[in-house]
């Protein structure tokens, strides 16, 4: 097998840069990887030959000031890709081909990293285990038969398994964190506002990020250096200063105030969960930080919340998908036929559950009960953010409340499923910076993540505390090749 | 409170997703078990709280109404499932 798949995003920019590697080897590499792994279905759509023909552009007149030079990058299949397929893992948009480029991966290219395919994910980023996707679901590289979190779960399978150097994926509810913890992964959703939602399949639009997931912390700080910017093209896109994130980077966090949530004790949890946020506690402290107790009084209502405001938006954003533009149509005895069935045949049953939630909670007589009541309590939970931001500078929990579960557990029980995104939903809610990093295994051997949470645009801080921490836990994937014969 | 068949059925119809007697029947207790976990906020008291609309309170720029993308008409037909070259096609709407 290949080293060169091996290597962090970091290790092989510098490769490339002192021409001790093409971009054609590199991606070759990765290709020939990525055909071993079928098992894995991590691609919905693969774009090899094209991308060893941009590979060889590359090679034939290098350009070695760019920050991604030559590096081939898979990414989620929820991302408008120009010329490109761009499915949202559903049957209503199996044919559809974007005219555009998302602001996010054009700003990636233009770092001059070459597109090698479309990854997997949940029906319209819908979904905690990447098994409501059209194109079947998807194995975590760390044991067979066990899914990779989601929904930006072939994202995830994708880095742990090597088949890409890095990635992006996107988190409305904890899409980038949960699928990073459970593949033993680093993945960060950066503030609402500071990546271009523009071009992205739209699921919750008041929640939508898209953010890096990487095999390291150095890694995700340069890919979230290149697909931050500020873009008309999305009303909600803020113009701040943004930090050189890897330039910037630093394991010095000496005299940091990190806050530790009571509220994220929640029943049930395992012990073995506990005892990873202890080790974190302690990590953090050996590194000179301080921590401080905090209460984020609303904890236990984001949840609810989340499932009002979330199918809510939902319910909107999906309402084009009627079979008149683009994608799936059936075929209807009459227009409103067409829409019913198309809509019916087109959408799989966790997002056609969803769309019956929003339109029910923003229905006439039901909008002040549940979605006015929502959008309060999500002023609540941001509030206590704000509170706990006066005393600390960032925030530390568990990512997940358990490591990955086996394929098929949980689809019978829309609750339990949720439940997955118990920490990282408040984070989106309050539109606040959170990144996953691996801190240990338990006692099947399968990664658990850590949360840090930053105040808004202070990506640099938690990323430089990750960067301290990850120091610190030195924490190995266990990766086997199982599905490689 | 609770979801009955006939309320996922109006549901289905506002949402213009067809669904038969057998998934409108699994509807209702998937809902009825969400819409329990979801009644948990009524344990909060909100009146004197301002709805958050919008996480990030910006106002909206303004910018000069130019056309970007210029002849992509071909290509944006050719996404549609039915048309005639020059319109997306539907099933008759007026008798």
């Amino acid at each position: 097998m290949s080293e060169i798949t091996k290597l962090s995003l970091t290790e092989l920019v510098e490769s490339i840069k002192n021409k001790k590697l093409s971009s054609s080897e590199v991606t070759k590499a990765f290709i020939e990887r990525s055909e071993k792994s079928k098992v894995l279905n991590a691609f919905i759509t693969k774009d090899f030959t094209s991308a060893l023909d941009k590979a060889k552009k590359f090679d034939q007149k290098p350009d070695l000031n760019l920050k991604l030079p030559g590096i081939p990058m898979a990414v989620k299949d929820l991302f408008c890709t120009k010329n490109v397929k761009t499915t949202a893992g559903s049957k209503i948009l199996n044919n559809f081909v974007p005219t555009y480029e998302s602001t996010v991966t054009e700003n990636i290219w233009s770092e001059g990293a070459i597109l090698l395919g479309k990854l997997n994910c949940d029906e319209f980023a819908m979904g905690s285990s990447n098994e409501t996707s059209f194109f079947g679901n998807v194995q975590n590289p760390i044991d067979k038969n066990l899914v990779p979190g989601g929904s930006s779960g072939g994202s995830a399978s994708a880095v742990a398994g090597q088949l890409t150097p890095i990635t992006i994926g996107t988190d409305t509810g904890g899409s980038i964190r949960q699928p990073a913890s459970f593949t033993g992964t680093v993945g960060l959703k950066p503030t609402y506002g500071s990546c271009s939602r523009y071009g992205i399949v739209a699921f919750a639009s008041s929640l939508d990020q898209a953010g890096p997931m990487a095999q390291n912390v150095k890694d995700c700080a340069l890919l979230q250096e290149v697909i931050s910017s500020f873009d008309v093209k999305d009303s909600t896109s803020i113009d701040f200063k943004r930090s050189h994130y890897s330039k910037d980077l630093t394991n010095n966090i000496k005299g940091k105030k990190i806050g530790i949530p009571k509220e994220y004790r929640v029943d049930g949890m395992p012990k073995e969960i506990e005892d990873l946020w202890q080790k974190g506690i302690e990590y953090v402290r050996d590194c000179g930080a301080e921590i401080i107790n905090i209460s984020l009084p609303h904890t236990s209502y984001a949840l609810p919340t989340y499932y009002i405001v979330a199918p809510a938006e939902a319910s909107s954003n999906l309402a084009r998908y009627d079979g008149v533009k683009y994608g799936y149509r059936a075929n209807g005895e009459n227009l409103i036929d067409m829409y019913e069935k198309t809509r019916s045949e087109g959408f799989g049953a966790e997002v056609q559950r969803r769309i019956m939630i929003g339109t029910y909670v923003l229905s006439s007589g039901y909008y002040d009960a549940y979605y006015l009541k929502a959008q309060k309590v999500r002023r609540l939970i941001k509030n206590d953010f704000d509170e706990a931001y006066k005393k600390v500078d960032a925030i530390l929990t568990p990512s997940t409340p358990s490591s990955a579960f086996k394929i098929g557990e949980k689809t019978n029980d829309p609750v339990s499923m949720y439940l997955n995104d118990i920490f990282t939903v408040p984070v989106n809610l309050a539109g606040l910076p959170g990144i996953s990093i691996p801190a240990g295994h338990d006692a099947k051997g399968y990664p658990l993540g850590l949360q840090i949470i930053g105040k808004a645009f202070d990506e640099q801080n938690i990323l430089n505390i990750a960067f301290a921490m990850e120091e610190k836990i030195n924490f190995k994937n266990k990766i086997t090749d199982w599905w490689i014969k | 409170m609770s979801i009955d068949l006939k309320t996922i059925k109006h549901i289905s119809k506002l949402s213009r997703i067809s669904v038969d007697e057998q998934r409108a029947k699994k509807l209702v207790g998937d809902l009825n078990s969400i819409f329990d976990f979801i009644e948990k906020l009524n344990e909060l008291k909100t009146e004197n709280v301002k709805p958050l609309t919008s996480i990030a309170e910006t106002t909206l720029k303004l910018r000069s109404d130019e056309v970007q993308s210029k002849n992509i008409r071909e290509q944006i037909i050719k996404n549609s499932p039915q048309d005639n070259e020059d319109y997306f096609v539907v099933p008759k709407v007026i008798e």
